[in-house]
């Protein structure tokens, strides 16, 4: 599986498939990334549960924060771990621990630990890196034209009107391969050297 | 489904552009209004901290715009566009997000003159200061790199000479200083050149040119490329510290790779203002669709037109990057090889004299300071557009006193040959 640069095919499978996703690292500070995705994520109709051992009591969006994913009491998707690179293998051991475990291991934008991936996937997961599930959803549905970003995709139906916890279709034709070659190169470059 | 790269025309046609949700309108509808309404509290709040995609207001976007957004950085390669009202206004607020005052940007010496006045006199009294190289001589830039270098401005074809720019050996530069390349594609158009591919971080237009293509509308743009990373070192806090606008976001973190689009966006054009109208949106989208088609025409016509030039007896020089033997001809075959563009300079066997009687002379041909639209159009630098530099810089950035600069439009080629020759022999 190359993860530098994703099959928009792949990106859609994985948001139109799952229905409940586990956030590590939600954040109660409305001005954090995760917040903006948590949000997002739950106003799309998605099953959001925050999981931050420092939140528990607390809840966002009228979710309660759980301190692990083992306290979740339900069969979740997506694990979309909102912490940095170094932090990311004790959540997939975590995550591949579950029963059932989760079909998806989601990591942010800016995060990226190749060894958990492959773990991951060698237990049958499908993994996203250095990605924002908003910004995908986004960009795939076309939302995210409003910010004049080029969502490399192309549709002559005419588009919805999106109201509160719509799921927007994502299945336009792409072009470009969901990728933005000149953008995808600059991160790859950037992993290698660092 | 499977995923094809549709070409340059389709996209032209298509990016951006779908059914009107409410309508179904096919073509992009002008929605020529101020605000936008929220659907309650908490949507209004979610769109002022940037929680949400949508409209607030259009100095800050409008859906004609975004359509004319996504278009250009999809014909440039980018991640993101941000249109505003004009070419100039582009580049001030490209740079609003990466200067301070101190900070040193390093441009060419070739610039539109417009631009050369812009960074001399307005930026300086922000205390932006402009260092110039000479986009011949690679080594000039490097030794113009100094710690308070904050970017590298280049145009891709350059404005008025047509002269064309090793823009990847300018990126090497760039990339060395660990700062953004800025691409002024507007001579070129995405069709002719993609500053992108050749290592450009940010684009940047006048739409007022070829992009639009009729001569009437005013419009400039900004594209991300999403190639830099701007929280390396820390140089441009802008992008990589906690803006105090917006409750302490960090752009780069919550946009990753069209931060610096949304940058433009939400601090460039939401403060200083220079919003693009709705209606001039609609224009340039319209004149987008046929950019392909257009720029191949000018640049076949302005290469006819060169040559007859070249045979012409009152003609001592004509400086046309797509003639074999030009100077530039080496850098046009790798860089623009559908066409060197519609914009070039010859020079006069009279003089300075014999310019201000060419363009009094010709019937066809209007004498006006734009380039890039469907009509001829001759301008002579040194009285005009270059008239407020001295007589060395005139030279230096392609505006001698016997220079003509011509910006060939679509009409059939012989009525251009027939107007310059009536007119040269006047
Ligand atoms: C190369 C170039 N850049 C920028 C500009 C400025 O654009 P505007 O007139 O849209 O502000 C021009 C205008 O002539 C130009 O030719």
């Amino acid at each position: 599986m190359n993860h530098d640069a994703y099959d928009d095919d792949y990106i859609r499978s994985i948001l139109n498939g799952v229905k409940s996703i586990a956030m590590v690292g939600a954040s109660p500070v409305n001005v954090r990334p995760s917040y903006f995705a948590f949000k997002y994520l739950a106003q799309r109709g998605y099953d959001m549960i925050p999981v931050n051992p420092g939140h528990v009591g607390k809840a966002l969006m009228g979710k309660p924060f759980v301190a692990s994913l083992a306290d979740i009491d339900r069969p979740i998707d997506m694990i979309d771990i909102f912490r940095n690179s170094s932090h990311i293998m004790p959540v997939v051991e975590e995550a591949l621990r579950l029963s059932p475990p989760p079909k998806v291991i989601w990591m942010q934008l800016g995060a990226r630990d190749d060894a958990a991936a492959e773990k991951a996937e060698a237990a049958g997961l499908k993994v996203v890196m250095n990605r924002c599930p908003k910004i995908e959803y986004g960009r795939l549905s076309s939302e995210i034209s409003w910010m004049g970003v080029n969502s490399r995709t192309l549709s002559s139906k005419r588009a919805p009107v999106p109201t509160q916890g719509m799921r927007l279709s994502l299945n336009r034709t792409s072009f470009g391969g969901g990728q933005t070659a000149a953008s995808d190169r600059a991160a790859k470059n950037r992993t290698e050297t660092t | 489904m499977t995923d094809r790269v549709p070409g340059f025309s389709t996209l032209a046609v298509h990016a951006g552009a779908q059914p009107d949700p409410t309508t179904g309108a096919r073509a992009t509808p002008i929605y020529q209004t101020t605000s936008f309404v929220f659907n309650d509290a908490d949507h209004a709040a979610s769109l002022f901290g940037l929680q949400a995609f949508g409209n607030i207001y259009t100095r800050i976007g409008n859906p004609t715009n975004a359509v004319l957004e996504e278009r250009v950085a999809a014909l440039e390669g980018g991640t993101a566009a941000l249109a505003v009202a004009s070419g100039h206004a582009a580049q001030l607020v490209v740079l609003q997000q990466l200067m301070r005052p101190g900070d040193e940007i390093i441009a060419a010496r070739k610039l539109y003159g417009g631009s050369i006045n812009q960074f001399t006199h307005a930026f300086k009294a922000f205390g932006w200061n402009v260092a110039w190289a000479d986009p011949d001589d690679i080594a000039s830039f490097e030794r113009a790199v100094t710690p308070h270098t904050k970017a590298i401005f280049i145009e891709s074809i350059a404005n008025p000479s047509g002269s064309i720019t090793d823009i990847e050996a300018i990126a090497a530069v760039a990339r060395k200083a660990g700062v953004p390349l800025i691409v002024d594609n507007t001579l070129a158009s995405p069709y002719l050149i993609k500053p992108i591919d050749h290592g450009a971080d940010i684009v940047v237009h006048s739409l007022t040119k070829f992009l639009g293509g009729h001569g009437n509308s005013l419009g400039g743009i900004i594209v991300d490329a999403g190639t830099f990373d701007w929280a390396k070192d820390n140089k441009y806090p802008v992008l990589s510290e906690p803006r105090p606008e917006y409750h302490g976001i960090k752009l780069q973190e919550t946009f990753g790779n069209f931060a610096f689009a949304i940058a433009c966006r939400v601090l460039g054009l939401r403060d200083l203002g220079p919003a693009l109208s709705p209606f001039n949106a609609f224009m340039i989208l319209t004149g987008i669709e046929t950019l392909p088609l257009r720029m191949q025409k000018h640049c076949d016509n302005a290469k006819a037109v060169a040559e007859f030039l070249s045979g012409h007896a009152k003609v001592s020089a004509v400086n046309y990057a797509g003639l074999p033997g030009d100077k530039y001809n080496n850098l046009q075959r790798k860089y623009a090889p559908k066409g060197a563009g519609a914009v070039f300079t010859f020079s006069l066997k009279g003089g300075y004299e014999a310019g201000v009687n060419l363009v009094s002379n010709l019937k066809l041909f209007s004498h006006l300071a734009n380039v890039g639209d469907t009509r001829s159009l001759v301008i002579h630098p040194a009285s005009t557009t270059h008239s407020q530099l001295d007589d060395d810089a005139k030279v230096k950035s392609g505006a001698a006193p016997d220079v003509v600069r011509l910006s060939i439009g679509i009409e059939d080629k012989e009525d251009l040959f027939a107007d310059l020759d009536q007119a040269l022999n006047a």
